[in-house]
C-alpha cells in the first residue's frame, strides 16, 4: 500500500532524512517511534506529499507521490491524516468540518455529506456536539473529530502524526480507543507515536528512527523482545521506565 | 504614452517665471519645507503623544479620561480639516488684539499653523501606540516595580517605559512615515512644500505633468526609505536579548 | 466668543452638504471593497512563492506606501486627461481603490501569515487544491481575524477622502468649503463639517472597539 524507497531530504544544507526505506502492506499497522528531532514527523508528511523529498521514491497505492505529474489533491483525498494539533478549521462547526472535504473535494451532495458526517461523529462519540465549534471542545474530543474528518473521505489508509502528544494525559485513552477500533477493523495505518502501549496492542511492525535514519524495522514481538540497536534499547528503557 | 504629450526634461534647468532660480532649486526648497514641517511636527507629536499615552494607563480615572478625550478629539477629524480649523477658525476665537496680530503680523504663520496641526493630529496616534505598548507588557512588570519600592512614576521611568518604547519602535516608525506623508496637506494653506511646488510647476510649465510630479515623488520615496533605514538601525541598537519584538 | 458667528447658513446648505457626504461615503465604500479584493490578490501573489509575480506585487505595494496619497491623487488626475475624459470624482474613485489596495494587501498578508501552517497541511491532507484551501479555510479565517484592522484602515480611508479637495471633487469637506465661500461664512461651515466628521469617525472607532472585543471572545 505504502512504499518508501531510499528517501533522503534536506532543509537547505541540513539533512533531515537519510536513505529511508520501509513499506506498509494493506491492512498493516506500523508504528514509527524515535526521539524528538529524529525525522519521524517529517517522514510521515512526505507520504502524502505535504513535504517534498529530494531523493528516492514514495509510492502510495501504485501512485508515485513525488512525481511532478501526480495529482496530489486527488491522492491526498483518499489518504487520511491526523495531526498533532488537530487542525480542525476553527471557523466551521464540527459537522461543517466533516462535510467540507466531502462536498468540495469528493463532490458529494450536502445531505449525503451531512449524513455520513453524523454517522462518523456517532462512531467517535461526538454526535451531540455536531453543531458546536472546535474551540468549545476538549483536546481529546477535537482529536476524535479530526479522526472522523479523515474517515469522512473514505480513506484507503490513515496517517497519524503524534496524535496524542498535544493531549492532557486523561484524554489520551479516548483517542487511542478510537484508533484501536480502527486497527481492529483492518485499516491500513502508519502511526508516529510514543504510545508504546498502543504499539504493543495493535501494531504489526515497529519502525525506530534516529537522526533521520531508520535504525530498526522489525515485527512488534522482535522489537519489544530484543531490539538489535543500542539506540533503540536506550530509547525503550527511557520511555518504558516511568 | 499618449500622442499629445510633449516631453521636456530640460524644464528643470529653466528659471521660474517669478524669479531667478531654476525649477530644480525650487523643488529642493520644497523638499526643505517638507522635511522641516515633518520633523517639527514629529517633535511635538512624540513629546505630547508620550505624555498622553502614558497618562491613559495611569491607575487614576480622571487623568486617564483626560488622555482619552485628547486622543478622541484629535484623531476623529481629517488632518486637512484640522489644518483649516487652526488656520481659519482658531484666530476668530482669540481675544481681539491677539486675533488681529495673528491674522496680520504673525511671522511664518502658514508654517507654524501647519506644524501645530500636524503635530497635534499625530500626537493622538502616537499616544495610542504608547498606550498599547505599555499595556502589552505583562501586569507582573508593574507589580514587580512597585514591590521593589518604586513609586508609580519610578515604575514608569525605570520599568514600563523603557520596554514599551522598544516594543513600539516599528509602529512609531510608520506613524512618522504617516506624518511625513501627511505634511503634504500644508500646501492648502500656502506653505511652499513639495506638493505645492509640484502643483505650481504643472501650471507654470504649461502642463509638463510627468516632469513636475516625478522628482517630488522620487524625493518622497527616498526620504521614506532613509527614515525606514534609520529606524531599523535604532531598533537593532536598542534590541533586548531574548525578547522577540513584534515585526 | 461666537458673537460674530452666524450659524443660520447651515440650514440652506444642508442639501449640498448631504450630496458631498454621500460622495465621501461612496468613495470610502468603493475604495474599501475594491481595495480589499485587489489587496487580497496582491497578498496571495506575494505569498505564492512565484519570483516575478511576488516581486511585482511587492514593488507595487512598497511604491504606494511610500508616496503620499495626495501625490497619487495629483498624478492620476493630471495624467488621465491625456488618455480619457474623466471627472475629478471618477478619478478619485480609481486612485483611491488602487492606492488603498496596497494597504489592505499588507493587512491581508499579515492575516494569512497568522494562520498556523498546520491549517494548510490539514486542508491539503483532505485533498483540497491550493485555491480551495485559500477560499474555504485560510482566507475566511484571515479575514475574520483581521476585521478590526481592516476597519481601522477604513477609518483612515474615510478621513483621507477629504484630500480630494486638491482636485476639486465635491466631497463633504469641499461641499462645506464651497457653501462657506458662497455665503461668506467659511468659519461656521468648517466648524459644522468638523462636527459631522467627528460624529462619524467617533462612531466608527467605537464600532472597531466593539468588534475587537467580540473577536477576542470568539478566539
Amino acid at each position: 500500500m505504502i512504499q518508501i524507497q531510499n528517501v533522503s531530504k534536506w532543509y537547505g544544507n541540513f539533512q533531515v532524512l537519510t536513505d529511508c526505506s520501509t513499506h506498509i502492506a494493506k491492512g498493516e499497522v506500523v508504528v514509527v517511534c524515535g526521539p524528538s528531532g529524529s525525522g519521524k514527523s517529517t517522514l510521515i508528511k512526505c507520504v502524502n506529499g505535504l513535504e517534498p523529498v529530494q531523493q528516492g521514491k514514495i509510492i502510495v497505492n501504485g501512485t508515485q507521490v513525488n512525481d511532478p505529474a501526480t495529482d496530489l489533491p486527488k491522492l491526498r483525498s483518499h489518504v487520511g491524516m491526523v495531526f498533532q494539533h488537530f487542525e480542525l478549521f476553527p471557523h466551521m462547526s464540527i459537522i461543517q468540518n466533516l462535510a467540507i472535504g466531502q462536498t468540495k473535494v469528493l463532490g458529494r451532495s450536502a445531505d449525503e455529506a451531512h449524513e455520513r458526517g453524523m454517522k462518523l461523529l456517532d462512531r467517535v462519540g461526538i454526535k451531540m456536539h455536531a453543531n458546536k465549534f472546535p474551540g468549545e471542545l476538549s483536546g481529546g474530543q477535537q482529536q476524535r473529530v479530526a479522526i472522523a474528518r479523515a474517515l469522512s473521505m473514505d480513506p484507503i489508509c490513515m496517517l497519524f502524526d503524534e496524535p496524542t502528544s498535544a493531549l492532557d494525559p486523561e484524554m489520551i485513552s479516548e483517542v487511542l480507543d478510537v484508533m484501536v477500533d480502527l486497527a481492529n477493523e483492518g485499516m491500513t495505518m502508519m502511526v508516529v507515536t510514543h504510545e508504546m502501549g498502543f504499539a504493543r496492542k495493535v501494531a504489526h511492525r515497529v519502525v525506530f528512527m534516529d537522526h533521520g535514519q531508520i535504525v530498526e524495522d522489525a515485527p512488534k514481538e522482535d522489537f519489544f523482545g530484543k531490539p538489535h540497536s543500542d539506540r533503540a534499547q536506550q530509547f525503550l528503557s527511557k520511555i518504558l521506565n516511568h | 504614452m499618449a500622442l499629445n504629450y510633449k516631453w521636456n526634461w530640460g524644464v528643470f534647468f529653466e528659471t521660474i517665471p517669478s524669479g531667478d532660480v531654476t525649477y530644480l532649486t525650487w523643488i529642493l526648497h520644497g523638499l526643505g519645507w517638507t522635511v522641516a514641517i515633518s520633523l517639527c511636527a514629529w517633535v511635538i507629536a512624540l513629546a505630547l503623544g508620550s505624555i498622553i499615552g502614558t497618562l491613559r494607563t495611569v491607575p487614576h480615572r480622571g487623568i486617564a479620561l483626560i488622555g482619552h478625550a485628547w486622543v478622541e478629539f484629535f484623531r476623529n477629524v481629517p488632518i486637512l480639516l484640522q489644518l483649516f480649523i487652526w488656520f481659519f477658525v482658531v484666530p476668530e476665537l482669540l481675544p481681539r488684539d491677539l486675533s488681529m496680530w495673528v491674522k496680520q503680523d504673525m511671522p511664518a504663520k502658514e508654517f507654524i499653523t501647519a506644524v501645530l496641526a500636524l503635530g497635534l493630529f499625530t500626537s493622538a496616534r502616537v499616544a495610542e501606540q504608547v498606550r498599547a505598548g505599555i499595556q502589552s507588557l505583562s501586569r507582573g512588570q508593574r507589580s514587580a516595580g512597585l514591590a521593589l519600592g518604586f513609586t508609580q512614576a519610578q515604575t514608569y521611568r525605570y520599568v514600563l517605559l523603557p520596554m514599551a518604547f522598544r516594543i513600539i519602535i516599528p509602529p512609531l516608525t510608520s506613524e512618522f512615515m504617516n506624518a511625513f506623508k501627511n505634511s503634504g496637506v500644508a500646501y492648502a494653506v500656502g506653505v511652499w512644500e513639495l506638493v505645492f511646488v509640484s502643483r505650481q510647476m504643472v501650471e507654470e510649465t504649461g502642463g509638463q505633468v510627468i516632469e513636475s510630479l516625478i522628482v517630488p515623488t522620487v524625493l518622497y520615496i527616498i526620504c521614506s526609505y532613509a527614515a525606514n533605514l534609520l529606524m531599523s538601525v535604532i531598533e537593532r541598537r536598542s534590541h533586548v536579548p531574548g525578547f522577540i519584538v513584534a515585526k | 466668543m461666537f458673537n460674530n458667528f452666524d450659524f443660520s447658513v447651515i440650514l440652506p446648505s444642508l442639501p449640498y452638504i448631504w450630496e458631498g457626504l454621500m460622495f465621501s461615503f461612496r468613495l470610502t465604500v468603493t475604495a474599501m471593497l475594491g481595495g480589499i479584493i485587489i489587496g487580497t490578490l496582491l497578498a496571495l501573489a506575494r505569498l505564492s512563492g512565484g519570483k516575478t509575480l511576488g516581486f511585482a506585487a511587492k514593488t507595487y505595494v512598497d511604491l504606494m506606501r511610500s508616496v503620499p496619497l495626495l501625490m497619487m491623487i495629483l498624478w492620476f488626475f493630471l495624467l488621465a486627461p491625456f488618455f480619457i475624459k474623466i471627472t475629478p470624482e471618477t478619478s478619485a474613485l480609481i486612485t483611491f481603490t488602487l492606492f488603498q489596495a496596497a494597504f489592505y494587501s499588507e493587512i491581508m498578508r499579515a492575516g494569512i501569515q497568522s494562520i498556523p501552517r498546520g491549517q494548510i497541511n490539514a486542508s491539503f491532507a483532505i485533498g483540497m487544491t491550493y485555491w480551495q484551501t485559500m477560499g474555504y479555510v485560510i482566507l475566511p479565517q484571515a479575514f475574520r481575524n483581521m476585521i478590526p484592522v481592516l476597519l481601522t484602515q477604513t477609518f483612515i480611508l474615510f478621513q483621507d477622502t477629504s484630500l480630494v479637495y486638491a482636485i476639486g471633487a465635491t466631497d463633504l469637506l469641499k461641499a462645506a468649503d464651497n457653501t462657506g465661500k458662497l455665503y461668506g461664512r467659511t468659519v461656521e461651515m468648517l466648524i459644522f463639517v468638523s462636527l459631522i466628521y467627528f460624529v462619524i469617525c467617533f462612531s466608527l472607532s467605537m464600532f472597531v472597539k466593539y468588534m475587537n472585543k467580540r473577536i477576542a471572545i470568539i478566539r
